[in-house]
């Protein structure tokens, strides 16, 4: 069925809590009116009341909450309204969320799901243009998942939801309805810690994940006009990291541009250069580069332009790459 | 759920105390409790497991189990914003749940006066309507009545309840605590009068349960438990390298085993 990415993760939670009743929903207004972006929508009246849970609102809470359930054996999907909301849930999430399997040595584990809508470029008020990934994948035993599309998206999800271990799933609110593609009514999986070779190319290799896949699919579109053959690598998972595929793609290809919505300092792209120049350094032609927010808070909408990359400044990064 | 100050309860759960020792000697393994004991490990963040024992009061309920889930805190985790999401949210889901807090008076060096203008803690369940008792806290008999009720009410669907324990903390906050440093010592030395074992010793004593020849075989035996159990918990062996990596996820990413492996070779 041709789904958009809204869709695809609504029919992940309807074929999970299908087939598993300890697969539950929660968090500020999933229940009756379906979640602000209508991702939960109809799972109260197939699911009933108690295991699509409209919760207080209250984001440390729900982080919490869900903790317990999954450590009592349920498999919780907690959503945070936007990403911006889950840094008051963070001390729960890093104190307990991530570490209970470690401090209890495995007696508890949390195998629970957090979503959250992240990403800017949709004209939103302050705190809803967050894509602050990278405090997430700093977190040891978090894993930390970025889908592009809306297959994607559901084959990711499923998998996260049957993960053992907790999954921040970071779902980009500007692809939400940006698309649709075919996607499997059924359950299926895409094994987490995997990146996507989307397309192979021999001058240079482009990674993002998330809202960043279609800017990189249009401005690689037009390095090929120019005679650029480009490898598109989509990360997908940032925790843990599938650094080696791209480390053999740009063993390959000799230059690579990283694209990444958030601020440069310290984010995803400077801990997968670490890694490229690590491993890959001899067969570096040119200095890997990153296309990356500025270090500030992001602007509201009329001041967007200048914080969010566009397919532009990311044609121009692949230009400099290959010339160099 | 404990905080950091149920060692009773935990014994007569049945932990062994060795194991007790052991996670504050600094090994994650006195931590690997039994799951049959179903107590969770020690939350240092204060009232931050209140979050999560509304998930396991949640989950028990869900799963329609009898199990009623008993969190502690002291009266600084009262002040802490998890202390009412936590409290409001098991109000609202009329969860099986008891939220006992051990109002100390003393937040390491804060008294309780600096944690709440409430006259009571106990009265803070009123604005989550939920039930709330304020128990004398060193009157063991009465911490049983109070706890036994509320458990038997959360259990029979009636929802959670607040129990203020008052009671006092006669010693340091810890080992590298001085509490001469903020609070009089007179004000220690009048409540060591009604310290609840004494009290209980001396309920026995009148019903005579107990006489001075039973005192010493319970502290002859308390004694070599203790020193039993030190020595158990001394001699526990430290962890490996692998240990301390292995609990990060069910399974090893490559790039956990990567550095695990690079630690290695590497110099410790």
């Amino acid at each position: 069925m041709m789904m958009n990415m809204v869709q695809a993760i609504n029919s992940a939670l309807a074929n999970e809590m299908e087939a598993d009743d300890s697969v539950m929903v929660l968090g500020e207004d999933v229940g009756t009116v379906g979640g602000v972006f209508r991702v939960t929508d109809g799972l109260l009246g197939r699911f009933g009341a108690d295991r699509v849970i409209d919760t207080p609102l209250a984001e440390s809470l729900i982080a919490g909450m869900a903790t317990g359930m999954a450590m009592a054996g349920l498999r919780p999907v907690a959503e945070m309204q936007f990403m911006g909301f889950s840094y008051l849930a963070m001390s729960m999430i890093i104190s307990h969320t991530a570490r209970m399997r470690n401090r209890s040595r495995g007696t508890y584990t949390v195998p629970m799901v957090l979503r959250m809508p992240y990403g800017a470029g949709v004209k939103a008020l302050e705190h809803h243009s967050e894509s602050t990934e990278a405090m997430y994948v700093q977190v040891p035993g978090l894993k930390v998942v970025v889908p592009s599309t809306p297959r994607e998206a559901k084959g990711l999800l499923i998998s996260s939801i049957r993960d053992p271990d907790p999954v921040v799933f970071l779902e980009p609110t500007r692809s939400y309805r940006l698309f649709k593609e075919e996607v499997e009514d059924g359950p299926f999986t895409i094994p987490l810690g995997e990146a996507r070779t989307v397309q192979e190319g021999d001058d240079v290799t482009v990674v993002g994940w998330g809202a960043m896949m279609p800017l990189v699919q249009e401005a690689v579109e037009a390095a090929e006009g120019d005679g650029t053959s480009c490898e598109i690598i989509d990360l997908r998972t940032l925790s843990p990291m599938d650094s080696d595929a791209v480390v053999r793609s740009v063993q390959r290809t000799g230059r690579v541009v990283i694209v990444q919505e958030a601020p440069m300092t310290c984010g995803v792209a400077a801990e997968l250069m670490a890694r490229i120049n690590k491993k890959a350094f001899l067969s570096l032609e040119a200095p890997p580069e990153r296309v990356t927010a500025p270090d500030i808070t992001v602007p509201l909408p009329k001041g967007e332009k200048y914080y969010y990359i566009s397919p532009d400044r990311i044609y121009d990064a692949i230009v400099r790459t290959v010339s160099f | 759920m404990w905080a950091f100050r149920e060692l009773a309860g935990l014994l007569w759960r049945g932990l062994p105390l060795d194991r007790y020792y052991l996670g504050w000697m600094g090994n994650e393994e006195g931590n690997r409790y039994d799951p049959g004991l179903r107590i969770t490990p020690p939350a240092i963040p204060v009232a931050s497991q209140y979050a999560y024992a509304v998930g396991l009061a949640y989950a028990s309920r869900y799963r329609k189990e009898e199990a009623v889930t008993v969190a502690f805190t002291g009266d600084g985790g009262t002040s802490e914003g998890d202390f009412h999401e936590s409290l409001n949210a098991a109000g609202v889901f009329k969860l099986p749940i008891v939220f006992v807090v051990q109002n100390n008076q003393w937040a390491i060096s804060v008294p309780r006066s600096r944690q709440t203008a409430s006259e009571t803690i106990a009265q803070k369940a009123v604005a989550y309507g939920i039930r709330g008792i304020q128990v004398d806290g060193n009157d063991i008999l009465a911490m049983y009545a109070a706890s036994k009720e509320a458990v038997e009410v959360a259990r029979s669907g009636g929802g959670p309840t607040l129990i203020e324990a008052y009671t006092y903390r006669l010693g340091d906050h810890t080992t590298s605590d001085d509490a001469r440093r903020y609070r009089l010592t007179a004000e220690a030395k009048k409540w060591e009068a009604r310290d609840p074992l004494v009290r209980t010793m001396k309920l026995l004593y009148a019903r005579g349960v107990l006489d001075d020849k039973g005192t010493e075989t319970i502290w002859e035996e308390a004694r070599q438990a203790v020193e039993d159990a030190v020595s158990a918990a001394e001699s526990a062996p430290p962890p490996s390298l692998e240990d301390v990596f292995q609990y990060t996820f069910e399974d090893l990413p490559p790039s956990l085993a990567e550095q695990l492996d690079a630690l290695r070779g590497e110099r410790q």
